[in-house]
C-alpha cells in the first residue's frame, strides 16, 4: 500500500491486512489440501482406483458452509463501519469545491481563488465538495485512500485530515477520454499557518502580475491548455498560437476576426461559432471567469505571435 | 477404424468406438451448405466454437497491443491515447461480448448438452440456428463499428461520455444489442431442453452438474439480457434522438445508466462463471476416478448464484454516488454470494480425497482453476469490503481480479473442457505432452500477467491509463513479458488440437472414463448422437467404467452399474 497521509487510510489499511491474512490462509489451506491430494493420491502403476470413502457429508458441508458466512459477516461489519466514517465529515471542516473538467481538475477556496492543485492545512478535516463540467470523472488520491466520482449535474462530498506535509498524487479513475490519463493533480499539505500564507500570495496574483502575465496563468491553471496549445500543434480544440488578429473559418462556411469580441464569446459561449474541422465540446466558462480574468487571457493571447 | 466398432456394440451400448470412417456428424452431409443451414447441435456447436475462437483471438491481439505499448509510461510510437483507448474499449467489448458469454454455454454447450441428455438435439433445433445467425449479425455490427470509428467508451457504454464522444457508438450497441437475443435464445433452448429432454433414469439430482451449471446460466440469460437490451435501445435514443434519459445536459441522470448496465452486467459474470464451475465439476470426478463429492450442495449452489446474483449489482457503484444504504445492503449481499462459490470449491478439493488423481491435460486445466479462481474469489473479498473499495475501486487491482475470475476462472475452465471433450467433437486425440506444456505456460503466463497487477492497483495505479507514473514501468513490464508468455502457450494449445485433428490417435468413445451419457456413444457421435436411447444412470459412477489398455479407452466395468 502506499503511504499513509491521511487518517482515513490507516483505518483502511488494517482492514485490507486483516483480509489479507484471512485469504492467505484460505488460499494457502486449499491450494496445500489439492498438492497433499495429488501427491498422496496419484494414479499410478498398481493404484489405477480410487479407494472407497463418502460421496457426501452433510455435517462437513454445512460446517464449510457456516464458517465462511460467519468470517464474512465479519469482514462487512468492518468495511461498512470505516466506509461510514469516510463518508460523514466533522462540522468544523474546512470546505474545498473540486470542478471536474476534461482534463484538468479545478480547486475553487471560500475566498474565490481557483488552483489546479488541491492545498491544504495539515490536521485540519477538509471536506471537499465535487462536481464535473462534463463527464464523469473519478477523484482518486491514493495515500488518503480516498475515491469518488465526480459526477455533471450533482454535487458529491468527501473529506479527509491529512496528517502529514508533503505531495500527494490525485488522479482521475473514471474514464474520460483522450487526456484521462494525464488528469493528474497534487494535494499539497501544509504547515500549520503555511495554508493562510499559500492562498493569501496565491489569491491576489492578478493585482501582482501584469494582464499577460496573469493571462498565461489563468491559461495554465483553469483548463484551456488541455485542449488549446501554443506551440501551433493541433489538440482536441485549435491552437492559440498566431491566432489572435487574424481570420478564423468557421464550420458552416463563415470567416471571423478573432478579435477581443471573438475571443469573449468562444469563451462565454463556446458553441456559437465552432472552427472548422474542430468538436463542438467545449464546456462554457461562463459565471466561471471573471471579466477581469477574460480581459487578462484575451491579452496574453496577444503576445502568442 | 471400423474394425474397432464392434468393441462396446457387443456390450449393448449400440455404438462402436470410433466413428471417423463411417457415419459420424461430421461425415452426415457434404458441402458448406450442409454447415451452413444445419440444424444439428454439434454442428452449430461446431460453428460457435470456431467463431468465438476467432473472436479470442482477435481480443487477445488487442490485448497483447495494449500491453506493448504498456512497455513505456510515456508517450509512445506504437499507438496514441486515442488509439489506447479504443483498444482497451475492443479489448473488452470483443472478449466479453464475442467470446466469453457465448464461450461455454453455446459453443462447448451445444455440443454437450443433447449428448448428456441422451437426446437427439435440443429441444428447438432452428432457434439453435437462429441464435448462432443472431451472434454473426451481432458480429459484424461489431466489426463494423470498429471499421467506422471504433468506440473508446470503455465496454461499459457509461454516459455520458458515450453519448458525448464522436466515435460509432451506436453501431457497437446495436450490435451488443443484438449479441443480446443470441444468447436469450440460446438460455431459452436449454431451459426447455433440460425440462423436456430428459432420459429414463435421469432426475433433477441425477442430472449431471455441467447441466445444473447451464440451466443456472440460462436462466441469468433469459431474465436479465432483455434489461440490457432495453438500456442499450435508451442509449442509442439519446444519442440519435436526443431524448433526455441519461445524460445530465438533457436532464437525465448518468447514474440510472449504471443501475441498468450492472443489473444485466453483474448477473452477467456469472453466465461466464457458472458453466465453467459445472465442466470443473465433471472434470474434477472423472479426473480423480470417484464420485463428486457433495452432489446436492454443487448443485444447488448453482442456483443459488443464479438468484443472489441478480441482487448485488449495486457493489460495481460503491464510489458512483449510490446512497450508502444502498452500499451497505449491496456489499452484504455481495459478501452473500461468495459462499456458494466457497462451497463448490471445498467440494471440488474434497472430491480428490482419496481419489485416484490422474494428472492429464484437462486435470491440469482443474489444479489450475481451483489456484486461479482461489485468488479470483478470495481478492472478491477485498473489493466486497466497503472501505477498502474505495481505495481499490477503478485500479488495476480490479483488473487483476476480474481477469482471475475471467480468465483464471471461465477461460481455464473452457481450455479444460475443450482438452476434455475435444476427442468426442472430432474423434482424435491430441499430444498429451503438448497439452500439458500449454497448460503449464497459460498458467505461468498468466500469473506473471495479472499478479503483478494486484501489486500495482494496492499501490494505487488507475486503470485504463495510457501514461503511468514512472514509478511502476517495473510491474508493467513485467506484466507485459507474462502477456508474451501467455500468448505463446495459446499457440501451443491450439498447434496442438488443430495437429490432433489431422494427426491425431483415433479416439475412442470414452478416453476418459467418464459415466456422463456423452461417452456411450462413439467418437465422433453418429448424427443422431445414438443409436438407441440411453437410460441413465449414476453420472458420477465413473468407478463402473475400468481402462482397457488395448483399447486406450474405457469400457464398463464387469457386473458394474452401465447398462
Amino acid at each position: 500500500m502506499p503511504v499513509q497521509g491521511s487518517t482515513g487510510a490507516a483505518a483502511v489499511d488494517r482492514i485490507f491486512d486483516l483480509i489479507l491474512w484471512i485469504a492467505v490462509f484460505f488460499f494457502v489451506l486449499i491450494v496445500g489440501l489439492m498438492v497433499l491430494f495429488v501427491v498422496r493420491y496419484r494414479r499410478r502403476e498398481g493404484r489405477e482406483d480410487a479407494e472407497k470413502s463418502a460421496s457426501h457429508n452433510t455435517a462437513l458441508e454445512i460446517t464449510w458452509t457456516v464458517i465462511p458466512i460467519l468470517i464474512v459477516i465479519a469482514i462487512f461489519a468492518w468495511g461498512f463501519k470505516a466506509y461510514l466514517d469516510m463518508n460523514v465529515a466533522p462540522a468544523n471542516s474546512y470546505e474545498v469545491l473540486v470542478t471536474g473538467q476534461k482534463w484538468k481538475w479545478l480547486f475553487t477556496y471560500a475566498n474565490g481563488h481557483v488552483d489546479e492543485n488541491l492545498h491544504v492545512p495539515v490536521d485540519v478535516p477538509v471536506r471537499l465538495v465535487m462536481t464535473s463540467e462534463d463527464v464523469i470523472h473519478g477523484f482518486y488520491v491514493p495515500a488518503f485512500r480516498l475515491k469518488r466520482d465526480v459526477v455533471p449535474g450533482r454535487y458529491v462530498r468527501i473529506w479527509f485530515r491529512a496528517v502529514k506535509t508533503g505531495e500527494y498524487q490525485i488522479y482521475c479513475t473514471q474514464y474520460c477520454g483522450t487526456g484521462h490519463s494525464d488528469m493528474w493533480a497534487k494535494v499539497v499539505v501544509h504547515e500549520p499557518g503555511g495554508f493562510e500564507r499559500w492562498l493569501q500570495e496565491a489569491s491576489d496574483f492578478l493585482k501582482r502580475m501584469s494582464p499577460a502575465e496573469a493571462g498565461e496563468r489563468l491559461y495554465r491553471t483553469r483548463g484551456c491548455a488541455q485542449c488549446h496549445t501554443v506551440n501551433g500543434a493541433v489538440g482536441t480544440g485549435p491552437t492559440f498560437s498566431k491566432l489572435f488578429g487574424r481570420q478564423v473559418a468557421l464550420e458552416g462556411g463563415k470567416t471571423v476576426m478573432a478579435d477581443e469580441d471573438y475571443v469573449r464569446e468562444s469563451i462565454m459561449d463556446p458553441q456559437s461559432k465552432v472552427v472548422l474541422g474542430f468538436q463542438p465540446v467545449m464546456p462554457t466558462f461562463k459565471g466561471r471567469l471573471t471579466d477581469q480574468e477574460i480581459t487578462a487571457i484575451i491579452e496574453y493571447l496577444k503576445t502568442l505571435e | 477404424m471400423a474394425s474397432n466398432d464392434s468393441v462396446i456394440g457387443a456390450g449393448g451400448l449400440g455404438a462402436g468406438q470410433n466413428a471417423l470412417g463411417g457415419d459420424n456428424y461430421l461425415s452426415h452431409g457434404h458441402g458448406l451448405r450442409s454447415w451452413l443451414l444445419t440444424l444439428d447441435h454439434k454442428r452449430i456447436g461446431v460453428m460457435y466454437l470456431v467463431s468465438i475462437l476467432a473472436s479470442f483471438f482477435l481480443g487477445g491481439i488487442f490485448a497483447l497491443l495494449i500491453r506493448t505499448k504498456l512497455l513505456i509510461p510515456g508517450s509512445s510510437a506504437l499507438m496514441d491515447a486515442n488509439t489506447y483507448n479504443q483498444m482497451f474499449t475492443l479489448h473488452g467489448a470483443v472478449m466479453i461480448f464475442l467470446f466469453i458469454i457465448p464461450g461455454i454455454p453455446a459453443a462447448l454447450g451445444n455440443f454437450v448438452l443433447p449428448l448428456m441428455l441422451g437426446a437427439k438435439d435440443v429441444a428447438f433445433p432452428r432457434l439453435n440456428l437462429a441464435s448462432y445467425y443472431m451472434w454473426v449479425a451481432g458480429a459484424l455490427l461489431a466489426l463494423l463499428s470498429i471499421a467506422t470509428g471504433a468506440v473508446d467508451t470503455g465496454w461499459t457504454f457509461y454516459t455520458p461520455y458515450s453519448t458525448t464522444t464522436n466515435t460509432s457508438v451506436i453501431t457497437m450497441v446495436a450490435g451488443v444489442f443484438v449479441l443480446g437475443f443470441s444468447s436469450i435464445f440460446t438460455g431459452l433452448n436449454f431451459v426447455v431442453s433440460i425440462h423436456k429432454l430428459r432420459p429414463e433414469g435421469m432426475s433433477w439430482f441425477r442430472m449431471p452438474l455441467f447441466l445444473w451449471g447451464l440451466y443456472g446460466t440460462a436462466i441469468i440469460q433469459i431474465m436479465a439480457t432483455p434489461v440490457l437490451g432495453i438500456t442499450l435501445l435508451l442509449l442509442i435514443a439519446e444519442r440519435a434522438l436526443g431524448v433526455g434519459i441519461f445524460d445530465p445536459s438533457l436532464g437525465g441522470d448518468p447514474i440510472l445508466f449504471q443501475h441498468f448496465f450492472w443489473f444485466y452486467s453483474h448477473p452477467a459474470v456469472y453466465i461466464m462463471i457458472l458453466p465453467a464451475m459445472g465442466v470443473i465439476s465433471e472434470l474434477v470426478s472423472v479426473f480423480s476416478r470417484k464420485h463428486i463429492f457433495g452432489y446436492t450442495f454443487i448443485a444447488l449452489s448453482s442456483i443459488a448464484i443464479a438468484v443472489i446474483s441478480f441482487l448485488v449489482w449495486g457493489h460495481h457503484m460503491f464510489v458512483a454516488g449510490q446512497s450508502n444504504l444502498a452500499s451497505m445492503i449491496f456489499s452484504a449481499l455481495t459478501f452473500m454470494v461468495a459462499i456458494p462459490s466457497a462451497v463448490k470449491v471445498f467440494n471440488w478439493v474434497a472430491t480428490m480425497y482419496k481419489g485416484s488423481i490422474w494428472l492429464a491435460t484437462p486435470m491440469l486445466y482443474v489444479l489450475s482453476f481451483l489456484f486461479l479462481f482461489g485468488i479470483g474469489g478470495l481478492t472478491g473479498l477485498f473489493l466486497g469490503a466497503l472501505a477498502v473499495d474505495v481505495h481499490l475501486h477503478d485500479t488495476y487491482f480490479v483488473v487483476a481480479h476480474f481477469h482471475y475470475v475471467m480468465f483464471g476462472g471461465t477461460v481455464i475452465a473452457f481450455l479444460g473442457g475443450l482438452h476434455y471433450w475435444w476427442p468426442k467433437m472430432f474423434g482424435r486425440m491430441y499430444s498429451e505432452l503438448w497439452g500439458r506444456v500449454g497448460a503449464l505456460l497459460v498458467f505461468v503466463g498468466f500469473n506473471t500477467t495479472f499478479f503483478t497487477q494486484f501489486v500495482m492497483g494496492s499501490h494505487g495505479a488507475p486503470r485504463r491509463s495510457y501514461h503511468y507514473l514512472p514509478e511502476f514501468q517495473s510491474y508493467h513490464q513485467l506484466s507485459t513479458i507474462g502477456s508474451y508468455l501467455l500468448g505463446v502457450g495459446l499457440l501451443v494449445v491450439a498447434v496442438n488440437l488443430v495437429h490432433a485433428l489431422f494427426r491425431g490417435r483415433p479416439a475412442p468413445a470414452n478416453p476418459w472414463g467418464g459415466a456422463t451419457l456423452e461417452w456411450r456413444t462413439s467418437s465422433p457421435p453418429p448424427h443422431d448422437n445414438f443409436a438407441a436411447t440411453p437410460v441413465a444412470g449414476d453420472p458420477y459412477d465413473v468407478e463402473a467404467w475400468a481402462f482397457d489398455r488395448q483399447l486406450g479407452g474405457f469400457v464398463p466395468r464387469a457386473g458394474g452399474s452401465v447398462s
